[in-house]
């Protein structure tokens, strides 16, 4: 059974048809890559599946249970991890901070721990702050871990970002443009970082990836949309040759 | 031995003035303006709870108080000397038979913190019933709906006749003292410093920054914001039960809109977003009304000004958003001091 299965998908807003019979099975352990121009309806894609919208029609099963209905935290707390095309940090709040918040989930103690600081609680926030060090450390970025989250380089947030979402333990993790606004160099070390996180914590990834260079580097598959509707579907290499894919994505004129 | 200082520091603070006041060093205006400033820290960061660290607007904090105050005069004045002194439950006539007597027993004062638990209790319960409705939707509307809510509590009480009317409730025994208020204080702003401390604290303080992204982080929202509302609510009652029973007479008025207003000062005075804020912000405020009190009815000009001053050359308040650190844990002042600094 896949971990992800998504059948007719369908969403409008108001008379907007934003995703149509979308559909898409992911392997537990896989890649795969959504690709398709400007408003073509990728994002709204991930904010169906992690609640933010309720799709018009359509089935999003994750685990083997139906998403649909269910409120954003309680999807996330399922183990479905996101990041944002545009940063979404707690930007006046520090980078530690960040990552303790996702883990809000996991904390088992009650209001009544929490009002005395009882040993359960100091127990279990010892546990939350060693976890959230031992993430950032592993996206290198532990030497801020008491900044302002507002103050770290762009690159650096997107990392702040990619920590916290795998501070919720997720199983399935939608990256939305994990390299948007970053240098050459910068894009090559995040697709680095992405393949790492993705063996040492077991992910399976949706990847939305403008740059051709990340998706035909890291995705199995990939699927092309536009207008919300599936235009090409395969690996990198098929994609890249499709010409509705060619025409609707990379324009009449190829540059290939 | 450094984690004993809080305490000990505590102690030695509650030993002063209790002892000044049973001395008689404090003069009765001092003991009053000793507890106000007291009840006002509670009050003041119960409000700040909600307008500094959720980000909500509340506004209508003193719709809260009244129920406090309301619930808990109704118990030691009416509920405990029925069954004590056999005084009619709702009296009738103009004057209302002396039911003080109870309170002279000394073990009337192991009553009291009872009676103001369940007065907050009750104004938990009236956070509750308006966080429910409030929180559906995103937006705000708290500023609104709270605003609403202080006039229909304050009309409620004025057209409620068994409650007084407007005319409201007199001959409450002094059941607040120095120490009483002191306790609660310190009780009320240890609970409220740990619940921002903890992971209900960080999920009230996600939602103040990007409350879509706290969601999809796993933070339940809703449940959170009406969680953060009640135990606001909660202190708010508890603080309004504390000035009954200082103040010995209550109305409606006392309960207006103009006592949410002063709540909202302190909390800008004194700091979003901080407990330590909180408190500078309620003495620096209480004790400015006091000093201010000569100018009459002038004062309510210097006041505003003074907040109008500090809107313009010092936004943040007095604490801005920082702590003092020995008000915090040990484990959390890296943190905070790497964070504020």
């Amino acid at each position: 059974m896949p971990l992800l299965q998504i059948n007719n998908l369908t969403h409008y807003f108001g008379g907007l048809k934003a995703v149509d019979n979308f559909r898409v099975e992911i392997e537990q352990g896989s890649i795969v890559g959504l690709i398709g121009p400007n408003g073509a309806g990728k994002s709204t894609i991930f904010n169906l599946i992690s609640g933010l919208y309720k799709p018009t029609e359509g089935q999003i099963l994750f685990d083997g249970s139906n998403l649909v209905g269910l409120p954003p935290h309680e999807i996330a707390s399922r183990g479905v991890g996101r990041t944002f095309q545009n940063l979404r940090l707690f930007n006046d709040l520090t980078v530690l901070s960040n990552v303790k918040i996702a883990q809000y989930s996991q904390a088992n103690y009650g209001l009544a721990d929490a009002f005395i600081r009882t040993r359960r609680f100091l127990k279990k926030e010892k546990e939350i702050e060693e976890r959230s060090y031992e993430l950032l450390k592993t996206l290198g970025i532990d030497s801020y871990a008491h900044q302002l989250a507002k103050n770290l380089s762009y690159g650096d947030q997107r990392r702040v970002e990619l920590a916290r979402a795998l501070a919720l333990k997720p199983k399935l993790l939608l990256l939305d443009e994990p390299t948007a606004g970053m240098s050459p160099a910068e894009m090559i070390a995040m697709t680095e970082l992405i393949e790492q996180v993705k063996e040492e914590f077991d992910l399976t990834i949706f990847l939305i990836e403008h740059r051709m260079r990340v998706v035909m580097g890291i995705c199995e598959r990939v699927l092309a949309i536009d207008f919300g509707a599936i235009i090409g579907e395969g690996t990198p290499d098929e994609i890249r040759n499709n010409p509705r894919v060619i025409k609707a994505y990379l324009g009449e004129e190829v540059v290939m | 031995m450094k984690k004993y200082y809080l305490p000990l520091g505590l102690i030695g603070l509650l030993v002063v003035l209790t002892g000044a006041s049973w001395l008689g060093f404090f003069s009765d205006y001092i003991q009053t303006v000793i507890m106000l400033v007291g009840i006002n820290i509670i009050v003041t960061a119960s409000l700040n709870l909600v307008n500094g660290y959720m980000g909500e607007f509340s506004v209508g904090h003193a719709g809260f108080m009244a129920v406090g105050a309301y619930i808990s005069t109704i118990f030691t004045t009416r509920v405990i000397p029925h069954f004590v002194l056999g005084t009619p439950l709702i009296p009738t006539g103009l004057y209302a038979p002396d039911v003080t007597a109870w309170a002279e027993n000394p073990a009337a004062h192991l009553v009291f913190p009872v009676v103001l638990l369940i007065g907050g209790l009750g104004a938990a319960i009236a956070g509750l019933v308006v966080a429910i409705p409030s929180f559906k939707i995103r937006g705000d509307y708290l500023a609104i709906i709270t605003l609403a809510v202080n006039y229909i509590v304050k009309s409620s009480f004025e057209n409620t006749q068994a409650l007084g009317g407007s005319r409201g409730i007199t001959g409450i025994p002094k059941l607040s003292t120095v120490p009483w208020v002191f306790f609660w204080a310190v009780v009320s702003l240890w609970a409220m410093r740990n619940f921002i401390l903890s992971n209900y604290g960080r999920g009230v303080v996600a939602i103040r920054e990007d409350e879509i992204a706290a969601g999809l982080m796993s933070v339940n929202t809703r449940r959170t914001k009406i969680l953060g509302f009640c135990i606001s609510s909660f202190f708010a009652g508890i603080g309004g039960g504390l000035l009954a029973h200082l103040l010995l007479y209550i109305n409606p008025s006392t309960f207006s809109i103009l006592k949410s207003v002063e709540a909202l000062a302190m909390v800008y005075l004194g700091g979003m977003s901080s407990i330590s804020g909180s408190i500078l912000g309620a003495i620096a405020y209480t004790g400015l009304a006091e000093a201010l009190r000569p100018l009459r009815l002038w004062k309510w000009v210097v006041i505003p000004l003074i907040l109008i001053f500090l809107m313009l050359f010092r936004r943040e308040g007095i604490m801005g958003g920082r702590e003092f650190k020995f008000l915090l844990p040990k484990e959390e002042v890296k943190g905070y001091a790497a964070a504020s600094d």
